[in-house]
């Protein structure tokens, strides 16, 4: 409790909780949108002639929702609980903190339904039309203001690390969605970006990459430094290496963009600067993986009883797998192979589903109790899903291995005759049992995610959010 | 100042954090992306290029609708095997009226490119609406909506002349013309139209 002599407020707790359901509703929603678009693979009629369930449009839609609505807001949530506690402070503005989330939330709402109805820009990941992005750049900078406004008014002098994660975050994706998203509006629903062709393509991959980089990368290793540690209940192993890979990854990842672009139709110089770029940043991606792993391994006995530690370090080894995996498809003969299969959307669930999702659920099941006051409902709930989650992972992983080296080996073999030897249509029809297979990989894995939700909301239900304070000034407790 | 002594003023000062991400942040882009706007050839169109009509413009501006780019790329890489499917390689000369790109990330269906005059409109016609029908291993889903819904919703001056704005070549009379040359016709139909005309101004033979 606060010392009697100045009242304390107490951290601003009830949005991150506010935040941390958002997040867990939009990943069973997207997820289960993930999986019908994955059965519409298999049974493309199943958008029943709708042209709001249509394929293009749903993908849009799941792309969308997990990434903006389930990984952001489970961001802007960690993000404000960690910057508190690392400043000992509560937050700056907390009322503007109120209209982030619901701005936020609106805005993926409105944003989904504005997809099923066509509103779509066509620049991958960056789909939502121009007053989306208008909307989304203002409270982007609200959360700013309070993430910012909160590290300054800070108690603790250093700036601890996860901090800078979440600051890269913040100021490096607004830079690149403002930059990618530049257009002339036709109309209201309807705008046409502002650079042509072969230009367009270099700015959104520049974007594109990045938002992976800043946000799927960057944000969450934010988290990793945070949550590991307290997980663990161990400092981070080496604190000066973090330092170090911070720079250079803010540094190397941003080149990295045209990897996207090999054999595509814009200059070799900047294919090739990309490739060279995608194979330096292993090093900072693994630098940050070690550190990780060797926290971990000082309290190796805290595995068998918290259950979110063990979402964290399967989350560690998926992210040295992506971040491994990814500057190996950077290099161009490789390149050559995976380029447009589904190699490609097997990397990114690797990353997305073995590391954002479990890093994420993780650090939920670490806090949800601490919010809530009270102990989990069930560890034993939390351990199903702990083994559904990898089960689904492996498999849908796999499941698009095969298919993407069957897709890249059939396609590009010739004849005797110097002729393709496959039909499309019939490389096509070779991939159906592993679509099929992805179908049943995304099923289990959003089987889990909605135990996690049932957890959830009966450890949260009925529980006023807890109230922690800052620690008291250092000089205090010597006094 | 030692690099040591920079860095502790750094953790110290979040004003000067954020300058410092921003600025560590910026070099990779602006190496990449700055000299990419000047370079003429990149925004050069390829001879015998022209503006999309106002019907392709319509049936682009669905194309991106429907998210058809999910699935079907316009980006043929200079590879024997993918020439041979798909023909020609892409130049970035053909690309300068594409706002956005459209070039794509993934093969779900075959690409795109050239596939300008490859089928006849009534093939085209019957795939849209239900492409099990033509191929029957297709996993394509049927676009039956576009043959209910007028090609002209009231907008395409607006988009002509925002189009305009950024540079197309487009004369007043096409501007004002536009909403008659859409009349009659469908979504359907400007998907068609803008399907035909993809890659029909590739430079050399345009495919086997």
């Amino acid at each position: 409790m606060p010392a009697a002599a100045e009242p304390v407020r107490a951290y601003d707790d009830r949005i991150v909780r506010a935040f941390t359901v958002a997040a867990v509703v939009w990943a069973v929603l997207g997820m289960a949108a993930g999986v019908w678009v994955a059965a519409e693979l298999v049974w493309p009629t199943l958008d029943f002639g709708l042209p709001q369930l249509s394929f293009g449009r749903l993908r849009t839609v799941h792309t969308n929702v997990v990434l903006f609505g389930f990984g952001v807001s489970a961001l802007i949530g960690t993000g404000l609980y960690s910057v508190q506690r690392t400043s000992h402070v509560s937050l700056y503005l907390p009322k503007l903190a109120w209209f982030v989330f619901y701005a936020w939330q609106l805005a993926i709402m409105l944003g989904a339904i504005s997809l099923m109805a066509g509103w779509n820009g066509g620049k991958e990941y960056a789909e939502l039309e121009w007053p989306f992005d208008i909307a989304i750049a203002v409270v982007w900078v609200a959360f700013a203001v309070v993430f910012f406004g909160t590290l300054a008014r800070r108690k603790v002098n250093p700036i601890y690390i996860s901090n800078w994660f979440y600051g890269a975050l913040i100021i490096v994706v607004a830079m690149l969605h403002i930059v990618n998203n530049l257009a002339m509006p036709a109309t209201l629903g309807k705008a046409y970006s502002l650079y042509p062709g072969a230009q367009d393509a270099i700015v959104q991959w520049w974007y594109g990459h990045n938002a992976v980089g800043f946000l799927l990368t960057g944000g969450f290793l934010g988290m990793v430094y945070y949550f590991l540690p307290k997980q663990a209940g161990r400092p981070i192993w080496s604190y000066r290496l973090s330092i170090i890979a911070f720079w250079a990854f803010v540094y190397t990842y941003i080149w990295a963009g045209p990897h996207h672009l090999h054999y595509n139709a814009v200059p070799e110089w900047v294919q090739s600067l990309g490739m060279v770029m995608s194979l330096i940043l292993l090093a900072p991606s693994w630098a940050t993986l070690v550190n990780g792993v060797m926290t971990v391994s000082s309290a190796p006995q805290k595995l068998k009883t918290d259950p979110g530690l063990k979402f964290i370090v399967l989350a560690l080894a998926f992210y040295g797998l992506a971040t491994f995996e990814g500057p190996m498809m950077a290099i161009r003969s490789v390149n050559i192979m995976s380029h447009f299969t589904e190699w490609t959307i097997g990397h990114v669930h690797s990353g997305a589903l073995g590391w954002n999702a479990l890093i994420t659920f993780g650090t939920f099941y670490f806090l949800v109790p601490r919010l809530a006051g009270r102990k989990l409902h069930s560890e034993r709930l939390a351990t199903v899903h702990f083994w559904l989650a990898l089960a689904g992972v492996m498999l849908y992983v796999l499941a698009m291995w095969g298919a993407g080296i069957t897709q890249s080996l059939l396609w590009l073999t010739l004849d005797d005759f110097g002729e393709v030897r496959y039909g499309f249509i019939e490389v096509m029809a070779a991939l159906n049992p592993y679509y099929l297979l992805r179908l049943v990989a995304g099923l289990i894995f959003l089987a889990g995610a909605v135990l996690m939700a049932a957890n959830f909301w009966l450890t949260l239900r009925g529980a006023s959010t807890e109230r922690a304070y800052p620690p008291a000034p250092i000089a205090e407790v010597i006094a | 100042m030692s690099f040591v002594g920079l860095h502790k003023k750094l953790e110290r000062n979040s004003g000067l954090l954020i300058f410092g991400i921003l600025v560590v942040a910026s070099i990779g882009g602006l190496v990449q992306i700055i000299p990419s706007l000047f370079q003429e050839s990149l925004r050069t169109p390829v001879e015998g290029l022209e503006p999309y009509s106002p019907l392709e413009l319509v049936g682009r501006d669905i194309y991106i609708r429907e998210s058809c780019s999910t699935c079907h790329s316009q980006q043929i890489r200079p590879l024997l095997a993918e020439v041979e499917r798909y023909g020609t390689f892409s130049r970035a000369g053909e690309f300068v009226y594409d706002r956005p790109f459209l070039w794509g990330s993934k093969r779900t269906g075959p690409d795109l490119q050239r596939v300008g005059g490859r089928y006849t409109d009534a093939w085209h016609r019957t795939h849209l609406i239900d492409p099990r029908s033509v191929v029957p291993e297709s996993i394509m889903p049927g676009y039956p909506w576009l043959a209910g819904r007028d090609a002209d919703d009231g907008s395409i001056e607006r988009r002509l002349r925002a189009l305009r704005a950024l540079g197309h070549p487009y004369s007043d009379d096409e501007i004002e013309g536009a909403a008659r040359t859409l009349d009659g016709l469908t979504e359907l139909d400007a998907v068609i139209a803008y399907l035909q005309s993809l890659g029909t101004a590739a430079p050399g033979e345009a495919g086997p």
